[in-house]
């Protein structure tokens, strides 16, 4: 197994370890998923509703050439400039360079996943500037010097007692600040408020991008993205190339879905549709008819990082994705072992897939293999991306790349060779169950050879029976269609 | 209760495919199979030649080796027209759902795959949806507890047939397990390749099970019995795993 796999077992047995961990995730994701199931069952319309949503999202990602040209176009015509990026280094210089121009020593951002694949904040840093995070879970992420573990509720891993505890050692909050989590909040409040007012930069993510009007829409429930987006001087939006709509009749109908799926929510507590910069009014001053508040520029980023390859291959599907997070509470995998286990910022069975997807299979097979397949993440994915055929797909390339473990690549030929051929398949099953019958005890083995001995380390094996059911069968005198 | 209507025209003769675990491991869940069938007035054929429906190399990407073992299964079923039995959600979701998309791209096999997949039925789905089969009375016995198979679930919408069968032979004796439709980790090889998670997902399936007060755990499928099964007996607990088939096999209505 090559280093990058055994990495991922060792974080996995790191969590599987970590009584608090699991006590947190399975409070979140339960409630989570219950405020999902809750909020569709109460949507007469819902199943229609999935149906138009991936219509929506099959459609944009089969011509999305054409919708991101008119979607910049119609951009620019309200005044935002667009800058491409082909890979995240191209996409943290294009901002290091926006905030280097304009003398920028402060930037506030809101919660975004596509800045953490870049690692905006690191590259902004290194850069001068300082950079604080607004959203709470965020905020809480980078006081503790984290990594977000789950795509919507970034500190999903952490109980209240581990947050009260790095206010007060980081930001010496007192008792009183941190007797429950409404107090909490207000003390972040505090601390940002201040930060908001001093930044010349808010730097957001996009939910969803809208062709036809130019716009973004950034959905949160603390109303910090409404801040960040319209108290600086400049507003750098961060854009996943695969994140738009045509229309915004279309994002009404993701929207619908997107809440609801992430959270439970009818809708986020804030939805932001923001077309272009603050406008001028025809004269010099805001007097002259302008707008009176908003960011004087708007840059967006429209970043690949990978993204690209996707479109037309067999993984165009997860290019759908809107990022609701709620396949991630639906998967016993990352129920059990979170998100940092997983070792990419986008965990759980989209993770799996988007991972890869834009990273390459060298470093990420494993992670396609870390799904029993169940299913559960299909059933929920609101427009219905068939999460379990992607992992197929990944491990076939995996497969054929030879990535896969040395014992299947020889195990499964050699398996299909015996079973394609089935009076050997009866004879060395004979074989095998005698052998097996040696160690039995009352019907049970309790220790398997090999890469087996993973299944008896917490579950015992039955015997196989000496003789086959076909074979029993077979002396019944019934059996049919033997061939030699 | 109403009936569906058959989605086919009652057969006559069935094939069993037993698949590569009960025939190897739960001989009592074949012969289970065909009683209930025969009792339903059928010939139940066995083809001897069966082997694996392939789907541990499928779910491994190791999609050659996959279809060799289709090819083999669609020959052995296909040599006569009769519908197919599979006692396995999983395998019958194999055979269902991922035989044509395996061998689409084949000249010789895309065809029968669809044709197959078209006249294959889980047990359970087989009794309730084509023969409209619905045991009359219950009757008493240890209490049971229903686990929903994930592939029987998700891949053929297993929800009411499994579910109709055991109320109808064990009445109020037979419940959902607390979180029925969740994964219990076997996933095939994924139980071995990813070990220590599989075990932690089986642990919250088996805490589930003891919750239950249940004394038998059934499914449409010994893949996940077999796991079940296997940790509740390194546990030490009494509660035992029954096969859908035993089940009904057991009441003398069926």
């Amino acid at each position: 197994m090559h280093d990058a796999a055994l990495a991922f077992h060792r974080r996995i047995d790191a969590a599987l370890a970590d009584g608090a961990l699991r006590r947190a995730l399975a409070l979140t994701t339960g409630r989570l998923a219950r405020g999902r199931t809750d909020a569709f069952a109460a949507m007469p319309d819902a199943e229609a509703c999935r149906t138009e949503a991936r219509r929506i999202r099959a459609h944009t990602i089969a011509h999305l050439d054409r919708y991101l040209d008119e979607f910049t176009r119609a951009a620019e015509a309200r005044g935002g400039r667009i800058h491409w990026a082909e890979t995240a280094a191209d996409a943290t210089r294009i901002v290091t360079d926006i905030a280097r121009r304009h003398g920028i020593t402060l930037a506030v951002k809101s919660k975004s996943m596509v800045t953490e694949e870049i690692e905006l904040n690191a590259a902004l840093e290194q850069a001068g500037v300082r950079v604080v995070e607004t959203d709470l879970g965020e905020f809480v992420v980078q006081l503790a010097a984290d990594r977000p573990s789950h795509i919507i509720a970034p500190i999903v891993h952490l109980s209240r007692g581990d947050v009260a505890r790095l206010f007060q050692e980081k930001l010496g909050a007192g008792q009183d600040d941190v007797a429950d989590i409404p107090a909490m909040t207000a003390f972040a409040r505090r601390t940002l408020r201040s930060e908001f007012l001093d930044a010349g930069m808010g730097i957001s993510g996009v939910n969803l991008a809208v062709a036809e009007t130019g716009s973004l829409c950034i959905v949160t429930n603390e109303g910090n993205g409404r801040l960040t987006t319209s108290l600086p001087r400049l507003h750098v939006a961060i854009l996943g190339l695969e994140r738009i709509v045509p229309t915004a009749a279309d994002l009404a109908v993701v929207l619908t879905l997107l809440a609801r799926s992430a959270t439970g929510q009818a809708l986020s507590v804030y939805t932001n549709v923001i077309t272009g910069p603050r406008r001028r009014g025809p004269g010099a001053g805001p007097e002259a008819g302008g707008e009176p508040d908003g960011p004087e520029e708007l840059h967006i980023v429209i970043v690949d990082n990978g993204r690209s390859r996707l479109l037309g291959g067999e993984l165009a599907e997860i290019l759908y994705c809107v990022r609701c997070g709620a396949c991630l509470n639906a998967c016993p995998v990352y129920r059990h072992i979170g998100g940092h286990a997983y070792g990419s910022v986008y965990p759980g069975p989209v993770g799996s897939v988007v991972t890869p997807g834009l990273m390459g299979l060298d470093d990420w097979s494993e992670v396609a293999q870390a799904s029993s397949l169940c299913g559960a993440c299909r059933d929920v994915c609101p427009v219905r991306i068939d999460l379990p055929h992607l992992l197929l797909k990944l491990r076939e390339q995996a497969a054929r790349r030879k990535l896969a473990p040395l014992w299947l690549r020889l195990a499964m030929p050699l398996y299909s060779a015996v079973a394609t051929r089935p009076a050997l398949y009866r004879r060395l099953g004979s074989i095998a169950a005698w052998l097996a019958r040696a160690v039995e005890r009352d019907g049970w083995i309790r220790q398997l050879p090999g890469p087996f001995a993973a299944w008896s380390a917490s579950r015992d094996f039955p015997a196989p029976a000496a003789q086959s059911f076909v074979q029993q069968h077979e002396a019944r005198g019934v059996v049919t269609g033997a061939a030699s | 209760m109403n009936e569906p209507p058959p989605v086919t025209k009652r057969p006559t003769r069935v094939q069993l495919f037993a698949t590569c675990l009960v025939d190897r491991f739960f001989p009592g869940v074949g012969h289970a199979t065909v009683a209930v069938l025969e009792r339903q007035g059928l010939q139940v054929d066995v083809p001897l030649d069966q082997t694996c429906c392939g789907q541990p190399a499928f779910n491994g990407g190791f999609v050659e080796a996959a279809a060799a073992m289709a090819r083999h299964t669609i020959d052995v079923l296909s040599r006569s027209s009769d519908p197919v039995v599979v006692p396995s959600g999983s395998c019958a979701d194999m055979i269902v759902n991922h035989y044509p998309g395996l061998l689409a791209g084949d000249p010789i096999y895309a065809d029968k795959a669809r044709a197959l997949a078209a006249r294959t039925f889980e047990f359970s789905q087989f009794l309730v949806d084509v023969l409209g089969v619905t045991p009359a009375d219950a009757q008493p016995g240890p209490s049971l507890a229903y686990h929903a198979s994930c592939h029987g679930l998700r891949g053929l919408g297993l929800r009411e047939q499994p579910r109709r069968l055991l109320g109808a032979v064990a009445g109020g004796r037979c419940t959902d397990l607390p979180d029925a439709e969740t994964c219990c980790g076997f996933g095939g090889l994924f139980a071995v390749k990813m070990g220590p998670v599989s075990s932690a997902m089986l642990r919250s399936k088996l805490d589930a099970i003891d919750a239950s007060g249940a004394e038998v755990v059934v499914a449409t499928d010994v893949s996940c019995l077999m796991h079940i099964g296997g940790g509740l007996h390194r546990r030490g607990s009494r509660v035992r795993t029954r096969h859908i088939a035993e089940v009904v096999a057991d009441s003398s209505h069926a």
